[in-house]
């Protein structure tokens, strides 16, 4: 059981929970991702680290309410315990000094992304920030940003914000402009597959960090495998990033929609 | 003579013994057919979750008993991996003395209820059984007797906890919670020692759990021997990961003096063959641990599970039978056994085979998967199958199953359970530095005591098997725990 110190609303349909786990907190590095299982009956769902305070003992984390499971961990409220909280799991970010590190995030994915732009610029890589959102509102994190990163370039579908466009156009307009010796992307899977093409199409090399149906989160279901470079990988254990050029995200997307019909609600 | 035999001997000698033997002829004994176990209806069964073995009445439980000829020499003994005195528990059962009996067992099993019920007895205990080898009549049926005075005892509310030495203050970790570290757990508790086991998953019990479906061991059986453990002293965590969550490092910092890692086989294989990863095609872990675990079959569980008309299996173990009869459980109208091999070589029990064929299961022997195909959306649609002859022998012994050249054929499918076997995690391997480490990934220990290269680290089960049996995890943790614990007496 894990109680959650803080809630705060990022926009209708995504919250950040603030949650006590010590060992967690202590342990995990950029990239790690954790397995939440609300109630008895509920179903084991991963979600990466946003954020984590070592010394407060907490870790923080984003989530959009899309299905049933993750509408459940919404609801919870300051004071409630989360009923399974494991990890951290997953191989943490390689972190190292490249020169200069685009970061793409979409949606929630902006919320992993933070740890992840932080030890980049960290490690002394000049760090320019690509966020997008459908619109203003639900823009996440832009403060937090701007202050672990050299540039924050904001797109909203739009227009109602920074500038009108797709993340792909921000990541294009900083490659036509700059040498870039990497991208970091996390987004929705079908944000990540064109990320992907544009910078294969640069030959940037690019890294996703792919988040899929999971069981136990350990390696030993393989209900979250996919293709990369034409060998099958399991998310959890091998991941959660992969070198985004070589990963099937066709495969990926359609492996996603397996319980499309029949989740519960 | 080492304490062991001369314990059975010191017992077999007591005067009730005795007079138990005389009681009756062996001629007598000899002449009393073996009990038949008794079970649910198989077409009843077969719609439901409901543990499908019944157990055996007391009246049937003590005529089994006095089959028990109680030799002086048991060589049904040499059979156990955990080394249960099986004539005392017998003819305790055959005197009446249902608790004595289950005490017996809780002497040397952590776990008798799980035994009496998974264990394959007839490799075991029951194939060293003297009217096996000498009389040439089926053996005691020592697994049933088992069964029957674990659940007598649990039935009874009167659940002994056994003898603990006095505490030592010794911290001992445990890492997994399935057969071989519970059976170390339980071994450690009664040396006195400070015992914790730490766990992936959120609830304890390993394979036992996510694994073994409940129509073959149902949960709260599980559970009931858990607390046992827990009366004991030993403490459990779960949600936590050694290796992840905490170190190796840590467990020394925290003063574990000793750590068994039985985190068992954790990564499911695959063949690597065309439209493996469709929508439906899914590894037999994940299917059982959907509805095992996460009890997804129920439509109070937030996790979902597929649930097949025409269900495929592939594969020919225990695991592959508890899949199929698990499909057809789950409403599927064709459930089929797909297995590369003949039924001959097929490595499941007889019994698992057995009660799948009444519960409506195909089997497709000699037939290899070579291809899926699936719809517009990426769900599995049909297979194909590849028909085999039995080639000469390989590696294993066994008749190689070769092509038939041509002889390809297609079924309509729309759920494949891929159920080829087990990898070994690879959490603890990768994350204790200075492990010796198989090139199957596997932990290497020292047979006679699993120690590993690490001198405070033991490991057993399926991190060192690859893939084996409840039982000889258990006999693994039971080990281990002698081992270790002479060594930390500094023997």
């Amino acid at each position: 059981m894990n109680k959650i110190v803080s809630k705060e609303h990022f926009s209708v349909n995504v919250v950040k929970l603030e949650v006590e786990a010590p060992l967690i907190a202590r342990s995990r590095k950029a990239g790690h991702f954790v397995i939440v299982k609300v109630g008895k009956k509920g179903e084991r769902i991963p979600l990466t680290i946003a954020a984590a305070d070592a010394e407060k003992g907490t870790i923080t984390l984003v989530i959009q309410a899309v299905g049933g499971s993750s509408k459940k961990i919404c609801d919870l409220t300051e004071g409630d315990y989360i009923t399974d909280l494991v990890g951290p799991l997953g191989q943490a970010t390689h972190i190292e000094k490249v020169g200069t590190v685009v970061c793409a995030g979409g949606g929630v994915g902006v919320a992993p992304l933070l740890p992840i732009v932080e030890a980049f610029h960290k490690a002394g890589n000049r760090v320019i920030v690509v966020l997008a959102a459908r619109t203003k509102e639900l823009m996440i994190l832009e403060e937090q940003m701007r202050a672990n990163s050299d540039e924050v370039i904001v797109m909203t579908d739009d227009g109602s914000y920074g500038t009108q466009g797709l993340v792909t156009n921000g990541v294009e307009s900083v490659i036509n402009r700059e040498k870039v010796d990497m991208c970091v992307t996390i987004g929705p899977a079908v944000m990540m597959k064109f990320v992907s093409a544009l910078t294969k199409k640069y030959e940037v090399p690019t890294v996703a960090s792919l988040n899929t149906i999971m069981v136990d989160g350990t390696g030993m279901c393989g209900a979250c495998r996919i293709t990369v470079g034409g060998k099958t990988k399991f998310v959890c254990v091998d991941g959660p990033e992969f070198d985004a050029h070589q990963v099937d995200f066709d495969e990926m997307l359609m492996r996603l929609s397996a319980y499309k019909d029949i989740e519960k609600k | 003579m080492t304490t062991e035999t001369n314990n059975i001997a010191v017992r077999r000698a007591e005067p009730w013994r005795e007079e138990l033997r005389k009681s009756k002829k062996n001629k007598e004994r000899t002449g009393i057919p073996r009990v038949h176990m008794n079970e649910l209806d198989a077409d009843y069964r077969s719609r439901n979750k409901e543990e499908v073995n019944l157990g055996l009445t007391a009246e049937q439980a003590v005529l089994e008993a006095q089959r028990c000829l109680d030799c002086p020499n048991p060589t049904c003994m040499t059979g156990c991996p955990v080394g249960i005195n099986i004539p005392t528990f017998i003819k305790n059962i055959e005197r009446g003395e249902f608790l004595e009996a289950a005490k017996t067992l809780k002497e040397t099993s952590a776990l008798p209820a799980v035994c009496g019920r998974v264990c394959p007895q007839e490799k075991q205990c029951e194939c060293q059984c003297i009217y096996q080898l000498k009389l040439g009549k089926e053996p005691v049926a020592i697994g049933y007797l088992e069964r029957f005075a674990a659940d007598y005892e649990r039935e009874s509310g009167n659940i002994s906890v056994p003898e603990i030495a006095e505490k030592n203050g010794i911290k001992i970790a445990v890492v997994g919670s399935g057969p071989a570290g519970l059976s170390f757990a339980g071994d450690m508790a009664k040396k006195g020692y400070d015992v914790t086991v730490f766990e992936a998953l959120h609830e304890i019990g390993g394979v036992l759990k996510y694994g073994i479906p409940e129509f073959r061991l149902p949960n709260s059986i599980v559970d009931v021997e858990i607390e046992g453990l827990r009366k004991m002293g030993v403490k459990f965590i779960a949600n936590c990961i050694v290796g992840k969550t905490i170190s190796y490092e840590d467990l020394q910092e925290e003063g574990f003096k000793g750590i068994f890692a039985a985190s068992g086989a954790g990564l499911p294989n695959f063949m690597n063959i065309p439209g493996e990863n469709l929508i439906g095609v899914m590894s037999s872990n994940e299917y059982l641990t959907r509805v095992n675990l996460m009890d997804a079959a129920n439509p109070e569980s937030d996790t979902p599970v597929l649930q097949g008309k025409n269900v495929a299996v592939i594969g020919g173990g225990n695991t592959a039978m508890d899949s199929v009869r698990t499909a057809r459980r789950l409403g599927a109208d064709r459930a089929m056994i797909i297995y590369r091999r003949s039924e001959e070589e097929m490595p499941a029990r007889l019994e698992e085979v057995k009660y799948a064929k009444e519960e409506g299961v195909e089997f497709l022997t000699l037939h290899n998967p070579v291809e899926y195909t699936g719809d517009e959306y990426g769900r599995v649609k049909q297979m194909k199958l590849q028909r085999m002859e039995l080639g000469e022998p390989d590696a294993s012994g066994r008749r190689r199953p070769v092509p038939v050249e041509g002889a390809i054929e297609t079924i309509d499918v729309d759920e494949v359970i891929v159920s080829v076997g087990v990898s070994p995690n690879p959490l603890i391997p990768s994350s204790f530095q200075g492990l010796d480490v198989s090139r199957w990934g596997t932990i290497v220990v020292d047979e006679s005591t699993m120690q590993s290269a690490l001198p405070d680290v033991y490991a057993g089960g399926d991190i060192v098997r690859g893939g084996a049996t409840v039982i000889l995890a258990m006999g693994d943790g039971r080990k281990a725990a002698a081992a270790m614990d002479a060594r930390l007496r500094g023997e």
